[in-house]
Order: structure tokens, then sequence, then C-alpha cells
């Protein structure tokens, strides 16, 4: 299934919403359809309810964490570089640029057609940021079967679903506070035994082996 | 009595035996496990007691599923730390004298889950262990074979004197601690009373070209 | 001395009053996670009013592994081992998924040999699944122990192909990416003939115990409805879907590996009640049977890998890919995000047992708390697949 078309049906058919084609540079050649999290749920039930579309199973839905990094790129600036005869001359210089990515979290839903036997299109919704602004819209209403897995995500990466009818921890026990699965997550010390030690566990070994003895 | 005079008076059809003999005699042939299996371990258990290897030859007739009403608990799986508090509940919750199997590399020490953040790496971390299965999982030969060692080891116990078994001790607990749920971790994270760490000169097995402790 | 932390009450069952303060009372019953169905550590929290079920909420996470975080740290080869062990019956088709979804990814072709020896140790696998998930329920049933023992000892004549084909009885780590680890030793064909040509009458054992069993019918027939709408929105796949009546077994609608070569029909069912869940596996069993006859017939000689195919330093090219098989379960999919290094950025399990029970609450209201257990054996779970 090409996303050209796709893309472009969406967007007449839902009127203002935003979909980036997110291309795959692997063999696998699936791409992906990035959406906005306003118009999420209609674009969701767009492609549920069309009858020629009609994808009515969604296999899969995945959390991912990409945590800030810092990119740096190659620009050429105009600068005002020390000439000859100590006059400043303007000229264009390649300058190293470093921005700093503020990192997000994603969702991203595989559908498919029971109906109709094709697919996958795939779905990716983004959050803002990693901390406070994590919320997205569950898309449980329109296919049921993102329910257990939505609350997986919300477990383990900290995605708060709104709309989901039951969202609470699902792997994890209740009084868990951590999102175990994010990039930036730290293992409680904890003392294993291991005949041949080495590295981490060599050092966290003489940590506790310091302390006891 | 003299072993010559017991084997003559035995083809008389007089048996003389000792009580520490006739008691575990009948201890060690009247194993009964408690039907609890967590992981892939938990087949091959169901598969020791299936026709080609049977286990109930060994005495090990029935497997109770009440607590209650069984020997031993052969914990076989991985232990995670959501499941650790309820194995430990089921430990206390079966009477005197009782026996713990560690079957598979996960109840040993975590096995090939050992760097996981929910699992806990090893039973005998908060229980006394006293037979231990490797492997992942171990045929069932093995664990007939751990079977075996365990009747042997209750064949061994006197009923008297300083290494009596713990059941008949009056000031031994036969209940250990529930772990509890923390904020990041099981609380308290191994029971120091039963599990020591092992202290083996780590400090050398990394700094020089020696490797093993 | 015992010690005092924490000691629960020792019955977890608690009334609580009902909510219009009337005479009934719902009792809440916590199932598991350690009970008498062998179904692994599964809990469930079930309200009754008497013996219907008013309220049903699975909790999981007592085999919680952090597969998908350990298989950040690893190669891609690395965790393979691992996949053997989420659905611990199943290793094979595991290992399929897995090494489906890296070819997927980075673009191998996998020989003809290799394929053929997939779809043989695949569909050996779906036999022994299936045949021990009937005895399975039937303990459930009651029946305890006895066609569970017919069952097991057809899986172990299966675990011994195995055992001689890859030296485990259980986690054979079969798969590589690309193809298969090891070809078949001498002899290992005409013993799984033996094995494919017994098993028609095993079968037929099996259904003479349960087609016209009385109490076999009783409980199984009308219990358990899943209805076709839901099972489609619910995303459930595998038997349990077919037995809705909802045609869709990937290995028609995907044609993965070599299965358009092989001829052989999809049972359907009627009702989507668990007696048409048991029928079903009997069918696809008779049908795996075909599969089987016919690879073994047709096994080309040849390669068992891509000679291609990198096993040091597999870095595959930035990107992502989804690669899903028809596993005895379900659909099982592998979604890999790949960033140029060794090791993947994400690796995600889709657990076809988790979906499916997605809509046991649904299943299970307004039945009999002793259905409760015959409609969880029904749905196939496995807790390392669901917990991963």
């Amino acid at each position: 299934m090409t996303l050209e078309p796709l893309k472009s049906e969406i967007e007449a058919n839902v009127p203002g919403c935003r979909l980036e084609i997110v291309a795959n540079p692997s063999p696998s050649a699936q791409h992906s359809l990035l959406i906005d999290s306003e118009h999420a749920l209609a674009v969701a039930a767009y492609l549920h309810d069309a009858a020629h579309l009609c994808f009515d199973y969604c296999s899969n839905v995945t959390g991912i964490d990409w945590p800030a990094r810092e990119i740096s790129e190659k620009v050429k600036v105009k600068k005002l570089v020390d000439g000859p005869e100590g006059s400043a001359v303007e000229q264009e210089v390649e300058e190293v640029r470093k921005t700093q990515t503020i990192g997000h979290l994603e969702a991203v839903y595989h559908l498919y057609s029971m109906e109709k036997k094709h697919g996958p299109v795939i779905l990716r919704m983004r959050t803002e940021d990693r901390a406070d602004r994590v919320h997205l819209p569950s898309l449980t209403p329109i296919w049921r079967s993102a329910d257990f897995q939505e609350r997986e995500i919300f477990d383990l990466y900290g995605i708060v679903f709104d709309g989901h009818p039951d969202l609470r921890r699902i792997l994890m026990w209740d009084g868990f506070v951590d999102h175990p699965m994010r990039r930036d997550y730290v293992e409680p010390d904890d003392y294993e035994y291991e005949p041949t030690a080495h590295d981490e566990v060599l050092r966290k070994a003489m940590q506790h082996h310091s302390e006891t003895a | 009595m003299d072993e010559a005079l017991k084997i003559e008076l035995g083809k008389q059809g007089i048996f003389a035996t000792s009580l520490q003999e006739l008691y575990n005699w009948g201890r060690k042939s009247s194993i009964w496990p408690l039907n609890f299996g967590l992981a892939c371990c938990a087949i091959e258990m169901i598969a020791t007691t299936m026709a080609r290897y049977d286990l109930a030859r060994f005495g090990a007739e029935v497997f109770r599923p009440s607590p209650r009403q069984a020997d031993l608990m052969i914990v076989a799986g991985t232990i995670t730390k959501k499941m650790a508090p309820q194995v430990v509940r089921l430990y206390n919750q079966m009477p005197e004298p009782k026996y713990v199997i560690s079957m598979g590399a996960c109840a040993i020490s975590g096995g090939p889950f050992k760097q996981g953040y929910n699992v806990l790496k090893g039973i005998d971390r908060y229980i006394p262990v006293d037979i231990y299965i490797p492997g992942c999982p171990p045929r069932p030969e093995a664990l007939i074979e751990g079977f075996m060692a365990l009747q042997k080891k209750i064949d061994e116990q006197p009923l008297t004197g300083s290494s009596r078994p713990r059941h008949l001790k009056a000031d031994e607990p036969s209940e250990f601690i529930v772990p509890q749920f923390g904020a990041h971790d099981l609380e308290p994270s191994q029971n120091p009373t039963v599990w020591h760490a092992p202290l083996v000169n780590i400090s050398i097995a990394g700094k020089d070209d020696t490797g093993t402790a | 001395m015992t010690t005092s932390t924490a000691f629960p009450a020792t019955s977890n069952i608690t009334l609580t009053p009902s909510p219009d303060g009337g005479d009934s009372q719902l009792l809440e019953v916590s199932m598991g996670p350690q009970h008498p169905s062998t179904h692994g550590v599964f809990r469930m929290d079930v309200a009754l009013d008497g013996e219907r079920v008013v309220k049903l909420k699975p909790i999981f996470g007592y085999l919680h592994r952090n597969h998908e975080k350990i298989a950040e740290d690893e190669t891609y080869l690395g965790s393979m081992p691992y996949t053997d062990r989420l659905d611990y019956f199943c290793s094979i088709t595991n290992n399929w998924a897995y090494a489906l979804a890296v070819e997927t990814l980075a673009g191998i072709q996998v020989p003809e040999r290799a394929e053929y020896l997939r779809i043989i140790t695949g569909e050996l696998t779906r036999l022994q699944n299936h045949a021990c998930l009937v005895g399975f329920l039937m303990q459930d049933m009651g029946a305890s122990g006895t066609p569970l023992m017919y069952a097991f000892r057809e899986r172990e004549k299966i675990l011994d192909l195995f055992e001689a084909l890859t030296g485990a009885r259980m986690m054979c780590n079969y798969m590589r990416f690309g193809g298969c680890r090891v070809d078949l030793p001498a002899g290992w064909l005409q013993q799984a003939q033996q094995v494919v040509e017994a098993f028609p009458r095993f079968l037929d054992e099996y259904e003479s115990l349960l087609v016209s069993n009385e109490i076999l019918m009783a409980r199984t027939q009308g219990v358990g409805v899943l209805s076709k709408e839901l099972a489609i929105n619910a995303g459930i796949t595998g038997p349990m879907l077919r037995a809705c009546g909802v045609n869709y077994d990937l290995r028609k609608v995907d044609k993965y590996g070599i299965y358009d070569r092989f001829s052989f029909r999809v049972p359907l069912g009627e009702h989507g009640d668990v007696y048409d869940r048991y029928m079903i596996r009997l069918l696809e069993m008779r049908e795996s049977i075909k599969i089987l006859e016919q690879a073994m017939r047709d096994l080309p000689e040849g390669p068992i890998t891509d000679p291609k195919t990198k096993i040091r330093g597999f870095r595959p090219k930035p990107g992502e890919a989804y690669g899903r098989i028809e596993a005895p379960k379900g659909e099982l999919g592998f979604y890999l995000i790949s960033d140029g290094s060794p090791n993947p950025y994400r690796y995600r399990v889709r657990p076809p047992s988790l979906i499916n029970l997605t809509v046991l609450e649904d299943m299970c209201l307004g039945q009999n708390v002793a259905d409760v257990v015959i409609i969880l054996g029904s749905v196939d779970i496995v807790m390392g697949e669901v917990d991963r």
C-alpha cells in the first residue's frame, strides 16, 4: 500500500489534520505516517470506517523512547574574517552547529485489514517531550486491541493515553514509580555474584565487597 | 546391631531397624510436591510426571495444589520481583518438614534473565534451598537425579543431636520474612539470615591476569 | 520465632457490600497466581454474584522477565535464545518469527531447503502444541491427567526429533538469519515420517474421547461465546479467531516462507465457543499433517543458510521492520528498529497470548466460575509470552 495517495485521501477527508510520511531507509520499505495528536482519533476513525480501506485490525502498538541528543551539522555561514592588511572581509565559512533536541516518546500502531487482507499501514504519534507533556490520545475506542498494549506503554514508558478506559500499570506492581524501558532508567543496585566478574558487575561487586569487608 | 545378624534375621522374616531409619525411610519415600510451576522449567517438570519419565515411582505420587498439604516446593522457573512475595508466602504456608528444590538456572541465580529489572536473582535470597538443579531447562532425568539427591539428604538426617533437621529444633524459624513492594525494588532486597553474599576475593579477580579468585 | 511483617489474612476472599445496599453481596475471589490449572502465573480478580461472574480483571506481570530491555543490550543473534523462552512450548516458531523480522529488516534471502526445513519443524511444533493444549483443557475439566498423558506421549516423540536435530528438547534455538542452524542428521527424515504417519491414529483416538463425550459437550458448547466483530476489533488472532468464523490465517494471507506451495485448508468455526476452539485445533492438526507429508516428500537438496549473510559483526542498515508469522497461538510479530549498530535500538514482541486475553472478561461475564478456568484454557496462553 503506497502512502502518498493514502495521505492525500486522509487529508481530504479529515480536515485540519497534519500528516507527514516518515521514510524507512531499510530494505523492508515499511514507511509510516506521522499523525498529530489533535486529529489522531479522527484519522483512525476514517481508516477504520472507510469502506475501501477497512482497517479493522490493529495488530501491534509499540512505545519508543528517543532521548535528547545533540545533533551537529555543518552549516555554511557568512562571517567576518580577517583579510589581508588588517581589513575585515566577509567570507563563507563552514561551521559546525550543535543543536540539542528535546527528546520525545513515540507510539507506533501497525494496522491491517482482515476484511480486505491488505496492510500494513503504520501510524506514529509523538509526545512533545519526555518530562511532563507526555499525553497522547488513546486509540482504544477505535481498536480494542490497543487496550492492554497502551497500558503496557504507560507502565514501561510513561506515555499517558487520554481517553483510555482503564489506564493503570499492567506488568509492574502498582507502587512502582519508574518507567523501566526508558533509556535513562537506572536499575536498583543489587549485588550479583559472578565467578569471573568484569565491567559493570565487577565495579558493583567491588563496591559491596569494600562495604562488607 | 551387627549387619550379618540383620541379614540372617531378615531371611527368617524378622526385620530389625532403628527408629531413625524407619522415620527417614517413610519421609523420603512419600515426598509430595506442591503444584507450583512458574515458567519453562515447569513444562519439564510436567514432562517428568508424565508416562515416560515417571516421577510417581519415586514417591511423588500426587502434586498437591494446596501448600498446606505439600512437603516439597519445586521452584521451577524465573522468579520475578512481582512474584517473590507470593513464593515466600507459599513457603510459609507449608507445614514442617518442608524442602525446596531450586530447578533451573533462573531459580538458582536469575539465569539468562539476570540483568532484568524485575528478575529476582535466585530464590535462595528469601528462603532456604536444599537442592539446586542447574540447566535451562534441566532434562527430566536431571530433575529425577535432584529428587533422588533430596531423598538421600533426608535419609541422612539424624533424629537427635546438633545436626538434626530444622523441624526438630524448637527455636528455628520455619517462616521467613515476606518482601514488600517498594517504589523501586523489593524491600528488603534479600533476607540476610538466609542469603549470604559469597565473599570471593573479587579485587584479585579484577586486577591481575589470573582471572579467577 | 515467626516474623510478623505483613502476613496476610489466610483467606483472600473479601465480601463487599453491594452498592444499592441490598441483600446480595458480591464475592471477590482472587484466582491465582498459584492455582491447580497449569497455565502459569496468571491472576484473575473475579467478582461473583453467587456463582455467576460479574466482573473479571486479569493481572499480569508475574513473569515479566524484561526480554525487550535485555535485547537492547544484546546483539541481534544474541537475542535468538531468548526468543525460545517466550512461548516456551513452541520455541521453533518463535525463532522463525524473529528470523523473519530480521530478514525483512536487512533484506536477506533464505535458500529453498531452509524454507522446507522451517516448515517441517514449524508444523511439528504446531502439532505438539495443539495436542498438549487439548490435553491441558481436558485436565482443567477434571479428567485429571490421563488425556494429558496421551498428548505428552506424542509430544515426547516430537521432542526426540527436535533433540536429534537441534540438540535440545525445548529450547531449540534453531533458526538463523538467512536459514537454519544445522542440517538434518542421517535417518531423521525417516523417523519424522514414521511419527507423522502414526499421528492420525492418535488423533482418531483423541477425537473418539472428545467428540461423543457428553460431559465435554455439555461443559463447552455455548460457553465463552465470542462474536466475530468483537474478535476482529480486539485483535484476536489464531485458532481463537478462526473459531468465530473469520478466515484470517497468516499462512494464507501473508504467504510467508513457501506456504503457497502447499495445499491445505483453513478450518473455520461457527459459534465461537469453547467447543469450536477445541475442534478447530483438532482439525488444524490434521491440516498440519497434510503439510508435513507434502514438505517431507518434496524436500530439495541445497544449502541451509544464505552464504552471503554476515554472522560476525551483523549490522543491518538503519530502519525498521515488522515481521509476523502464524504461530500456534496466533499472530506472533517482532518489531525491530535498527540504528546501524550491532544491537537493536528497539525490540518489540507482539504477543498473541496477551492480545487474546483482551476479551477474557467479555467471554466470562454471566458464566459460572467453574467455566472461567475452561474459557481461560481455550484461549491458550503461555505466560512467558504474555509477560515477556
